[in-house]
């Protein structure tokens, strides 16, 4: 059954399809663990019951997107060692403390406070109760940080050294987790998380207005997201771009991969809008392109030369085709979210910002982007590094463990199968918790209910007697 | 390589408590769903998973430490032993997810319910025997290839593991019933009694048949626990063993409530030691030794420095969360 995929294909295959299961739900349990930070510190300051309503409200969701997030992510951590044990053997004593560190400093802060979060109010006050809210909150950055620093460090290394066995040894940590990538990939990424929660909010919250349901928290809800698109939006194209020019300095090829580029430009480079990369005959079939506009994007002048895949080794070139349209399909929901917030700027201006139908379908459009957004920013990152894992030093056929085709096979069909059905379920009651609109007297998911989040939450514990919004 | 020598042993003790803190911990309660099935009421069930509820989350971070710090610390081990138990890593992640989700998805629905107990206890037997069984694997020793891994994807399969597997399962329940004794009251309470009674026993069968079928295993074993002078330091193991069962016994006809779960933690913790002194000082039992499979000097010493800070830092918190959840879970809370 698995005798026309080779061992690497398919472990590939199976890394990347975990992997993008798994980005999916810290790209919004980060950006949703703060906005709950934020509503509840406003609750706290205003005593104004709608942000707590809010509150309860996304807690709910908050509770099951999150346990998708921790077991979706333990499979990952141990994916290196079974799928990919040469690179383990080799890269474990450098990205090896990072993860530990992750765990340290962020998986058992989050664990630890997440029951506290969840269900603690009527047990432990108010003050401590937030506590445990930002505790949540940092942990999910601190494991945007390790995580970021490993995956930066196979993108951009330094700060190691080889041994005599061939593994990689570190020399200098900060070198190290502040490889020159780093910086720009943290912020893309934490702000990547609060687009996404941002737009998430800002879709469920246009889905009551259109419904004629614009009680006092829909409009609320809406308005917060719709400020944080239009501060965020912008600032993400920003911190893209200077993010790009930071990969043409350290890694051109996947830069090349990117834009299109196979031959080179001596005077002035096209940006592509459109066209088929032909990776065998190394040429971009029915391009479309602006001329001379990539040469002042990539090195700000309109003449400037720009190098193309041809100038690389044709083993080094990564696979052309899903770079590029990856990347388009990034950049385009990054305009799209640009266009969303400049339209919110300019309702809010007029007027009608919660009764224009036209724009709360955009925004219930857009509703889902950032995850579109996320996926395709990494796969852009990663399949640009392709053909190594560690960029120049480590191939990806050399980093594989020594499999048959039948067993990653066969883990790989488990692992769809299984994600499929928890997804689905998941999405599911996602939707639901999400079609009904925030109301007063909203509950949290707290004990004592039928319908809560009991993963963390130790019902029995609670008086059932507990005054709702009385800490 | 003075120092180096140290923080390797340093480590592997490191990594033997992340990995008993992870069995103990997700071990009651994985064990409380494996005891799903004798429960079929749905009030019971609310509270059995209320019980553990609150710390199952932080109980399997541990499990991420436990393979976090092997990566790291012994990174040639994590890339020899993760292969060599592909299959059995695999099950145990895929039953996690289930039972995973199931916390969560099992207030979200009324109608597919016992779908998501299927899942519960389904995904913790799963993972449980899995852990067992990668345990045999690993013990009845794995092909090395150089630095890689050399056997087939089938190794794992042996009666030897099969034996490992639902000792573990029989272990996990024992934790989880003297857990639910701990817990719970009444009706329930008794139950989890008569069972932890059934599960005691298993377990000690299960205790006595590793034993015995470990020394065959590999000459080594056998030459650690039987020849001179090292049975003086073996033999105390199998006696401490044998005094912690009486006393479990003893507490379970005296309808005590927690001792029987602190008794069966120190069954566990016999048990771990005796597999300790089959392995030491090797991490792929056998083949390579700690010294072999550690990382160099700057990786020990970096994670030494966060160890040493974070890991007091975490337990303190976790026992503050176990106190905050402190006490009877009530049966009439889950609904009222
Ligand atoms: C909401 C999500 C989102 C949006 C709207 C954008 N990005 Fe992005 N992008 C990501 C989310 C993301 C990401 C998922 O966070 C990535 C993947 C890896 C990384 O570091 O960030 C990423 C990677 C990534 C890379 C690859 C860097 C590398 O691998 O070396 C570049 C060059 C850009 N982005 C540039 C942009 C530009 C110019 C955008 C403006 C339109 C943009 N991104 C919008
Ligand atoms: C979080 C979002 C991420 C996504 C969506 C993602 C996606 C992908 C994809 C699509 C591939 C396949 C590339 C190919 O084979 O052509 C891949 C490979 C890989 N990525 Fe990532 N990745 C992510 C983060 C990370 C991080 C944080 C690390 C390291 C800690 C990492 C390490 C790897 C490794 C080891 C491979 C396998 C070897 C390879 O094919 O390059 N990835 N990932
Ligand atoms: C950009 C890449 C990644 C980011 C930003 C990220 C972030 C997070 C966050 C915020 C969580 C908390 C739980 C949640 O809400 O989902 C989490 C969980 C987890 N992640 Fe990732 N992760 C990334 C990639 C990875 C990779 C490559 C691994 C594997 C080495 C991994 C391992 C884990 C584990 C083990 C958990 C569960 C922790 C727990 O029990 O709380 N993550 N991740």
């Amino acid at each position: 059954m698995w005798s026309g995929f080779d061992a690497v294909t398919l472990a590939r295959a199976q890394f990347a399809f975990t992997m993008s299961f798994h980005i999916i739900f810290p790209a919004f349990s980060i950006g949703l663990a703060s906005y709950l930070a934020v509503l509840e510190g406003l609750w706290l300051l205003t005593g104004r019951d709608v942000y707590l309503q809010l509150f309860r409200y996304w807690l709910k969701i908050f509770a099951v997107a999150f346990g998708m997030g921790v077991v979706s992510g333990l499979v990952m951590s141990y994916q290196f060692g079974t799928n990919w044990a040469v690179f383990s053997d080799k890269a474990g004593p450098v990205i090896g403390p990072l993860m530990a560190y992750e765990v340290l400093t962020a998986f058992f802060l989050e664990a630890g406070f997440l029951g506290v979060m969840l269900f603690g109010m009527e047990r432990v006050g108010k003050g401590l109760h937030f506590t445990a809210t930002l505790l949540v909150a940092l942990g999910t950055f601190v494991s945007a940080f390790w995580i970021l620093a490993v995956n930066s460090w196979m993108q951009t290394p330094q700060g190691y050294g080889v041994n005599e066995v061939g593994q990689f040894v570190p020399e200098d940590w900060m070198k190290i987790i502040f490889n020159p990538s780093f910086p720009y990939r943290l912020v893309h990424m934490v702000i990547a998380a609060y687009l996404t929660t941002a737009l998430v909010v800002g879709g469920v919250a246009a889905f009551h207005l259109l419904r004629g349901q614009a009680r006092e928290a829909s409009r609320v809800m809406f308005s917060m997201a719709m400020w944080m698109a239009a501060v965020v939006a912008p600032v993400q194209i920003l911190v893209g771009d200077l993010h790009g020019l930071n990969t043409l300095e350290h890694q051109p090829v996947k830069i090349m991969a990117m834009e299109g580029h196979f031959r080179s430009y001596p005077d002035g480079a096209p940006l592509f809008l459109f066209g088929l990369p032909n990776q065998e005959a190394g040429r971009l079939d029915y391009a479309l392109g602006i001329p001379k506009v990539s040469s002042l994007i990539l090195h700000h002048g309109l003449n400037a030369p720009v190098a193309g895949l041809e100038t690389a080794p044709r083993e080094n070139w990564p696979p052309v085709g899903i770079v590029f349209w990856s990347f388009r399909i990034m950049i385009g929901l990054g305009f799209a979210m640009l266009g969303l917030g400049l339209a919110s700027l300019w309702l809010r201006w007029r007027g009608g910002l919660y009764e224009s139908r036209a724009f709360h379908v955009f925004a219930l459009v857009l509703g889902p982007s950032g995850f579109v957004a996320v996926l395709a920013g990494w796969i852009t990152t990663e399949v640009g590094r392709q053909p190594f894992t560690i960029q120049g030093l480590l191939r990806t056929t050399d980093s594989v463990s020594p499999l048959a085709s039948p067993a990653v096979g066969s883990s790989l069909l488990a692992f769809i199968l299984v994600y499929a059905v928890i997804f689905a379920a998941g999405l599911f009651y996602l939707l639901r918790l999400m079609r009904l609109p925030p109301h007063p007297g909203e509950e949290g998911p707290r004990p004592g209910e039928i319908v809560r989040a009991a993963g963390i939450t130790p019902a029995p514990a609670i008086q059932p007697t507990s005054v709702h919004g009385e800490a | 390589m003075g120092i180096s020598f140290d923080l390797t042993i340093v480590f592997a003790f490191i990594i033997a408590f992340a990995i008993f803190a992870y069995v103990v911990m997700d071990g009651f309660d994985l064990g409380v769903a494996l005891l799903f099935p004798f429960y079929p009421e749905r009030a019971d069930r609310d509270v059995m998973m209320n019980s553990v509820a609150p710390v199952w989350d932080g109980n399997e971070t541990w499990l991420i430490l436990g393979g976090g710090a092997l990566f790291a610390a012994f990174p040639l081990a994590y890339a020899i032993l993760m292969p060599a138990i592909y299959t059995p890593a695999m099950v145990m992640l895929l039953g996690l997810v289930f039972r995973g989700v199931a916390f969560e998805f099992r207030w979200r629905t009324e109608r597919a319910r016992y779908l998501w107990d299927i899942a519960f206890f389904g995904g913790s037997l799963l993972a449980a025997l899995a852990q067992g069984v990668a345990l045999g694997a690993i013990l009845q020793g794995v092909t090395v290839n150089g630095r890689a891994y050399g056997g087939g994807w089938w190794d794992w399969l042996t009666p030897f593991t099969m034996l490992t597997g639902l000792a573990v399962v029989a272990g996990y329940g024992l934790l989880g019933a003297t857990w639910l004794v701990m817990k719970t009251s009444g009706a329930l309470q008794q139950r989890a009694f008569s069972h932890a009674h059934i599960l005691a026993f298993a377990t000690l069968a299960f205790i006595g048949a590793v034993s015995l079928a470990t020394p065959f295993l590999e000459a080594d074993y056998w030459r650690r626990w039987f020849a001179w002078p090292g049975i003086l330091l073996t033999a105390p193991v199998p006696l401490a063993v044998a005094a912690a069962a009486v006393f479990l016994f003893r507490a379970l006809a005296a309808r005590r409530e927690v001792q029987p779960f602190l008794l069966s933690l120190a069954l566990f913790f016999l048990c771990f030691v005796g597999l300790g002194v089959s392995i030491w000082p090797y991490v792929v039992p056998g083949r390579i030794t700690i010294w072999q499979a550690a990382s160099p000097e700057a990786s020990q010493k970096f994670m030494l420095v966060g160890i040493a800070i974070l890991v007091p830092i975490i337990l303190a918190y976790t026992a503050y969360a176990y106190w905050i959840f402190r006490g009877k879970v009530d049966p009439q809370a889950g609904y009222h």
